[in-house]
């Protein structure tokens, strides 16, 4: 069986996987629907020949998971039906979206076919990246010697990240605080 | 032992044990990088997962007993000044920013690669310690919501 | 060419979630799903007919290969998004400790 054929099974299971994950009112249910999605995508990794992407991304799941399910669970809350004009603005984006995705088929294409790519730069990493670099493993070679700049920016971007997130969290103290002397001038 | 800290017994005995084969398995997955599928990205998730193993099964209090918080964040900070600091070597031993000056050695080699391997180190270093200490200080926050 | 337009189909669907969901949680799962789809999509992209995984091996003799590059760039980018969505979380939770609701259109009343 061709690549392709499991290609297509793998994506129609993951756009059902993802619909079903925003269209349900249960919270865990959501999060393990978007488990289905992501490991469809390690999966599909694996058929295109990424074996690195494979093992990254499947342990980007069980990351996300812990963390969402850690952050989101127990927490109660109510969401407002939505009113009328809300399933009207959802009917627009809709039609909307499926306009875009008529008037895209175009656009592919003009790409070039599945299977077949341009290959220009990548012809001369595959020949010459064991000689260059006396890395085994072609991808490493790029990230870390070729392209070396682009993990320096990826290490400030995720060391921006982490650090916006550890201040975000850090606040807590003063915003509670307001909070008690809120209640406090309430009662 | 804390009784109503983490979880059950069993679950904190499979992890006393299960959680150096995951460490071991993180280091070997960042030094064969150059080598085989793996490289620092995927081994510093698996090490913060490792240590994230042992947050969730013995609670909040055993974890900061056993681990340094300070010295992981000095660590991440630190890996990620060692990156620059290599890539300034680069200018004055190779002639480019993050050239690779060190000896290639043979291919297949396990100390092999250059500078790949040390700079596959330290991003492993500083993935696994940042995305740890993000979990710790979510897991944080939770607990004194709920005071 | 049908492999191209079910995964822009997925990206759509994360892109429909932004855009007409209210709850926080299920907004931060479709910035999830369009990264899914976008990674997707590259390595759709770079896929060669007929070829192995670019890593090299001792005995084995060279043989016709996918394009590495694209597989290189999709590898920041996972990491990032784990960075990104561990920002949106931590947000999201602070949020939730000042109006003690994930609903957007609620949040924007008590703003006010």
């Amino acid at each position: 069986m061709p690549v392709e054929y499991w290609l297509i099974f793998i994506l129609i299971v993951m756009i059902i996987a993802s619909i079903a994950a925003l269209e349900m009112k249960d919270i865990l249910s959501s999060i393990v629907a978007i488990g289905v999605v992501g490991l469809g995508v390690s999966l599909s990794f694996l058929f295109l020949q990424a074996p690195d992407l494979a093992i990254v991304q499947f342990l980007f799941e069980i990351f996300a998971l812990i963390i969402l399910v850690k952050a989101f669970l127990g927490k109660d809350y109510h969401i407002e039906e939505p009113s009328r004009i809300n399933k009207i603005l959802a009917g627009v984006t809709v039609i909307t979206l499926a306009a875009i995705f008529i008037f895209s088929v175009s656009v592919f294409e003009l790409l070039p076919p599945f299977g077949e790519p341009l290959m220009t730069t990548s012809q001369y990493y595959l020949e010459n990246g064991a000689k260059d670099t006396g890395a085994a493993n072609l991808v490493s070679s790029i990230i870390l010697d070729y392209r070396a700049y682009d993990t320096l920016g990826e290490i400030t971007v995720l060391f921006t990240a982490i650090l916006g997130a550890f201040t975000i969290l850090r606040i807590k103290s003063k915003s509670k605080k307001d909070k008690t002397e809120l209640s406090h001038a309430a009662k | 032992m804390q009784q109503n800290d983490g979880m059950t017994l069993i679950v904190k005995t499979v992890t006393r044990i299960s959680v150096w084969m995951i460490l071991l398995y993180g280091i070997y997955i960042i030094f064969h990088g150059h080598l085989s599928p793996g490289g620092g990205f995927a081994g510093g998730v698996i090490i913060a997962l490792a240590l994230l193993n042992v947050l969730l099964a013995f609670g909040r209090k055993f974890t900061s007993e056993w681990l340094n918080i300070s010295f992981l964040h000095d660590l991440e900070s630190a890996s990620a000044t060692l990156f620059l600091v290599i890539g300034i070597l680069g200018i004055s031993l190779g002639g480019a920013f993050l050239a690779n000056f060190m000896n290639k050695g043979e291919l297949f080699a396990l100390l092999s690669a250059g500078t790949i391997l040390t700079l596959n180190i330290f991003i492993g270093i500083k993935v696994g310690m940042s995305l740890f200490l993000v979990v710790w200080v979510l897991a944080g926050s939770k607990i004194v919501k709920g005071e | 060419m049908i492999v191209y337009l079910l995964c822009f189909l997925l990206l759509l669907v994360g892109l429909y979630g932004v855009l007409t969901k209210r709850d926080l949680i299920k907004i931060i799962l479709s910035i999830g799903i369009l990264g899914y789809a976008v990674n997707l999509l590259l390595i759709l992209f770079a896929y060669r007919k007929d070829s192995v995984y670019p890593i090299l091996a001792k005995g084995k003799e060279v043989a016709q290969m996918v394009d590495p590059l694209p597989q290189a760039l999709v590898l920041t980018s996972i990491v990032i998004e784990l960075g990104t969505t561990a920002m949106l979380v931590a947000l999201a939770i602070k949020l939730f400790e000042k109006y003690q609701t994930f609903d957007i259109s609620q949040i924007r009343r008590l703003k006010g």
